[in-house]
């Protein structure tokens, strides 16, 4: 049974990113995103943490709108989730993006986000 | 030029460029529902906010260009080529919010140039410029890449494919410009 447990934590569990890699990564994501400043998409400064849906001023879709109106925050479960597939994870929203599909890849965006996104 | 299905017409979308598009493609555009049977009210909404993002993204896009043009910082022939793909980019808007319409949906609008809030203080000379734009190319080819596979409607993958196509022509010619390696790469991510 606890052999059982731990392969399945083992098989849920995040790799370790490279906020270097994560930076070249991010490149796919400034058609509408930056880290300083609202476009088509949120700014990214502040993103850890952040309520889902709480640039103040942004146009939300509904769909994150209700999220964080539920409570719930951006952390690296949730962003991991999201950037897998944004539109499975908050059907609606405006990111229509098919997903970053390595989780690897994942792992190294949301390690760029965390340090280049920190709120100064 | 992109043969997409037959029957099909060639919508003229500049001097010297055409955007081949279907028969169902056109008849969207056109406002034609009838063609667009078999297309279910949440599929098409879905379609619509596809394009409308990239019409986001596209209207920026045609902001950017402005910016750098009249930045007075780009010399011919490059502000002839910063003109040209502002063109572009206007043919990509114009059919994306034609396309929207004719889906049902409404067209998101330009902002106001100082709303897009560029950093147009780092931009102190034509390299940078330059450098800006290609980031902006490269970053909508990422989009579209990610875009191309949602659509209900594969007439609209292929459309938005032909974009992309674009973009990554621009980006490569940017890159040039500044005397990198125009295709890194064998594959755009």
């Amino acid at each position: 049974m606890l052999v059982l447990v731990g392969t399945a934590f083992l098989a849920v569990a995040q790799p370790a990113g490279d906020p270097q890699r994560g930076e070249a990564l991010y490149s796919r994501c400034i058609a509408c995103h930056s880290i300083e400043r609202d476009r088509t998409g949120p700014r990214h400064e502040g993103l850890l943490g952040r309520r889902i849906g709480s640039v103040p001023g942004f146009d939300y879709s509904p769909a994150l709108r209700r999220a964080g109106s539920a409570g719930r925050v951006w952390d690296e479960v949730t962003l991991d989730r999201f950037l897998e597939s944004p539109l499975r994870m908050f059907p609606g929203t405006r990111m229509t993006y098919a997903g970053v599909k390595d989780a690897q890849e994942r792992a190294d965006l949301i390690s760029y986000l965390k340090q280049a996104g920190a709120t100064p | 030029m992109t043969e997409v299905m037959q029957p099909s017409f060639r919508l003229f979308s500049g001097r010297r460029s055409f955007l081949t598009l279907s028969a169902t493609a056109i008849a969207m555009l056109a406002g034609n529902e009838a063609l667009a049977a078999g297309e279910t009210r949440a599929a098409a909404t879905s379609d619509a906010d596809i394009l409308n993002t990239a019409l986001g993204a596209e209207l920026e896009a045609i902001a950017a260009y402005q910016v750098g043009a009249e930045s007075g910082l780009l010399q011919k022939p490059v502000l002839d080529l910063a003109v040209q793909f502002q063109g572009h980019h206007k043919a990509h808007a114009d059919l994306l919010a034609k396309t929207v319409k004719a889906l049902g949906g409404k067209p998101v609008e330009a902002k106001k140039a100082t709303d897009y809030r560029f950093p147009v203080e780092r931009l102190k000379n034509q390299a940078d410029v330059l450098r800006f734009a290609a980031g902006l190319e490269k970053g909508a080819v990422s989009a579209y890449l990610g875009a191309v596979p949602l659509f209900a409607n594969r007439d609209l993958s292929k459309a938005a494919a032909s974009i992309l196509g674009d973009e990554a022509m621009h980006w490569a010619v940017l890159r040039q410009a500044l005397g990198e390696n125009p295709v890194p790469d064998a594959f755009v991510s």
